[in-house]
């Protein structure tokens, strides 16, 4: 075991992982992630705790975590390259397994500008693939990024982030490659509407043999409405939305059953595909619904290991 | 630039009330200059408070001598060149369209109505129209009145 | 080259609207290719301010005058006269130039007329693009002669993001996305090898993290 957390005892165990995002609130209120642990506690093997996504300050993902934590929830927690310097990620990382968070997400994270202070300087001293390299390098060589030896390393399960669907197209395969090269346990991809294309990438990837050296989940994303479709389709980088889903999404006389709907039938073709180890569920402010999306999809009860 | 007493107009030099505009006219050898002949020929009337700089070609005209030609008391300034996709020199009437656009907007930002500065088009055939567009300029500046930079104090 | 662009005429306004004696200094070097403070954009603004101060009824007079680099003491130093001449500079140039100048003369305010932009080029008349930060560690024969410190909005080193679509980048579709042209130059020329290497952290630094930088070249310098 690298970490012992419960995600990577399911995964390791060849189980169907399920894991969902917490989105922290907008202000110091803490009870709002207590609310939204009660909603998971149970429904979930861990859950991702969001670091200010879309670069919009929010409340932070260690503190979420921790909140996570002491409600019996098992927290992933994100960390980005554009807030925090390697100095600033390193010392989460060291805090964050002092405090018994186990696992962390990796990501470069949305530019500065999509959020609520784009003036602010982005960091990015690091990307993605070079924090999960030190990530590893702290847990396994028990080493700082600079090369220095530390005595008592964290321990964490590393994640890291894929999108399928960006460009180039080719090159994402590769680019899965080095994130395992530089030592991710797991993948979570963005979200998946497009089944063709992401089967396409899979394939990709048991061509190269990547499906056995790494966790992947596949990534998905409850429509709320008719305009969220819209807004994930036209507005959030790097997301591809078949028109007949957005078709689909206005007919509907119930817009969130059909959202469900949609989510739930993704779940199931994802079994399907060989190299998928599970599904993250991100139901961004919705996370009420992820119990029964998880249950309609026949993930519950979850193993108890 | 032409010296101040020559701009002066007949009925200013006598002393009457009725402001007469002081106007040059930035225009194009190929086609304004040319329709500005042919009104000639044409014994057309039009008011003789526009006077006329020839140019190669609009495009060789500078956001400097707009400016300049305000800066030294001209109530209003005109360039005028060839039809949209027929200038002479290709794209030169385009580069002063952009060029009047950014001068306008630095007259507004300094005090003088950007309206004093205009553009127009036009073909070496067309006289009347060469005719009309002076007085239309004319009876514009006429109604905005002196150039502020020839009332003296402002405020 | 270094790229500016002219101050909004209200903020310049601002700033000299007070001196009745300014000196109007322009460079001859890439400001003037840039058309931002060569020797018409000297004359632009000059007659610009003059305009102004004689609809304000100001007192206003102006010295016009363009030397060949304001970011070289020896010929700053021939701005003497009309710096002498003047209450204060507004200086065209870049600034580095602005700054040369006010080392030199200390005892005269002096002005910026520019706010300076980038380093670029003109990727045709009159646009430029930035595609150099002087990052002091220059890798450009390993990405296909395009610069990702530059050109990629969070300056990866192992680009591109997931935010790329259709070669352009998240934050704006008219910028094309830095690592997909490199991937593509690469691709073209059989180099794609080095992009599935681990790019190692850079070291910002050499790119202006550590403070001030210095280039001295040793063997030219004398006492």
């Amino acid at each position: 075991m690298k970490a012992g957390s419960n995600l990577e005892k399911i995964l390791e165990k060849g189980e169907f992982a399920v894991t969902s995002e917490c989105g922290p609130p907008k202000s110091a209120n803490g009870d709002v992630i207590r609310q939204k642990a009660k909603l998971l506690k149970g429904k979930i093997d861990a859950s991702n705790i969001t670091d200010n996504q879309t670069a919009i300050v929010r409340l932070s993902s260690m503190a979420a975590a921790t909140i996570l934590l002491q409600e019996g929830v098992e927290p992933v927690m994100q960390i980005t390259a554009r807030d925090r310097n390697r100095i600033g990620i390193q010392s989460d990382l060291l805090g964050a397994s002092a405090i018994g968070i186990r696992n962390v997400l990796l990501l470069t994270g949305d530019h500065q500008k999509f959020g609520n202070h784009p003036y602010s300087k982005g960091v990015f001293d690091l990307d993605s693939i070079q924090m999960v390299q030190m990530v590893k390098q702290m847990r396994d060589d028990k080493k700082f990024q600079s090369g220095e030896e530390m005595d008592f390393p964290p321990k964490l399960f590393i994640g890291a982030a894929e999108n399928p669907f960006a460009d180039p197209f080719e090159f994402r395969v590769a680019r899965l490659g080095k994130k395992i090269m530089a030592g991710a346990d797991f993948i979570q991809t963005q979200g998946i509407y497009d089944l063709e294309r992401f089967e396409k990438w899979m394939a990709g990837i048991r061509e190269k043999g990547l499906h056995k050296k790494v966790h992947i989940l596949g990534g998905v994303i409850p429509f709320k409405s008719a305009g969220a479709a819209k807004y994930i389709a036209r507005k959030v980088p790097g997301m591809l939305v078949p028109e007949s889903l957005i078709e689909r999404m206005k007919k509907a006389s119930d817009a969130k059953a059909e959202g469900i709907k949609i989510a739930v039938e993704t779940i199931a073709s994802l079994r399907k595909i060989e190299g998928v180890h599970g599904v993250h569920v991100m139901a961004i402010e919705w996370e009420e619904k992820v119990p029964e999306i998880v249950e309609k999809a026949g993930l519950l009860p979850r193993p108890a290991i | 630039m032409a010296s101040e007493a020559v701009m002066v107009s007949a009925t200013e030099a006598k002393g009457t009330a009725q402001f007469e505009p002081r106007i040059v006219a930035f225009c194009c050898n190929f086609c304004a200059y040319a329709a500005a002949d042919l009104a000639g020929s044409m014994r057309l009337n039009y008011p003789p408070n526009a006077r006329v700089i020839r140019l190669p070609c609009s495009g060789k005209v500078e956001i400097l001598y707009l400016l300049r030609a305000i800066e030294d008391g001209a109530d209003g300034v005109m360039v005028i060149g060839c039809l949209e996709g027929d200038c002479h020199f290709m794209n030169g009437n385009f580069r002063a369209k952009k060029r009047v656009a950014a001068a306008k907007k630095l007259l507004d930002k300094v005090g003088v109505e950007s309206a004093r500065l205009e553009m127009y088009n036009l073909s070496s055939a067309m006289a009347p129209k060469f005719a009309d567009v002076i007085k239309e300029m004319t009876e514009k500046i006429r109604k905005l009145g002196p150039s502020p930079l020839r009332k003296g104090v402002a405020k | 080259m270094i790229v500016g662009e002219r101050k909004p005429i209200e903020e310049i306004l601002e700033m000299t609207k007070q001196y009745e004696k300014l000196y109007v200094a322009g460079c001859g070097s890439c400001v003037t290719v840039c058309l931002a403070g060569g020797e018409k954009e000297v004359g632009i603004l000059s007659t610009a301010l003059n305009i102004a101060a004689k609809k304000d009824g100001r007192e206003l007079k102006i010295i016009e005058g363009t030397i060949e680099r304001q970011c070289e003491k020896e010929w700053v130093r021939e701005m003497k006269n009309q710096v002498k001449e003047s209450d204060a500079v507004l200086s065209m140039a870049c600034g580095i130039g602005v700054q040369v100048v006010a080392e030199l003369y200390p005892e005269k305010p002096v002005f910026p007329a520019l706010n300076t932009t980038l380093m670029g080029y003109p990727t045709q008349h009159a646009i430029w693009l930035e595609n150099c930060r002087a990052c002091g560690d220059c890798i450009l024969h390993l990405t296909g002669g395009i610069c990702p410190v530059s050109r990629c909005a969070k300056q990866l080193m192992n680009g591109p993001c997931g935010g790329s679509q259709n070669g352009k980048c998240e934050i704006d579709p008219e910028i094309e996305c830095a690592w997909a042209l490199i991937y593509d130059k690469l691709k073209a020329t059989n180099r794609l090898d080095w992009m599935s290497e681990i790019q190692p952290p850079k070291r910002w630094d050499l790119a202006g993290s550590g403070g001030p930088r210095k280039t001295i070249k040793e063997e030219e310098v004398i006492a």
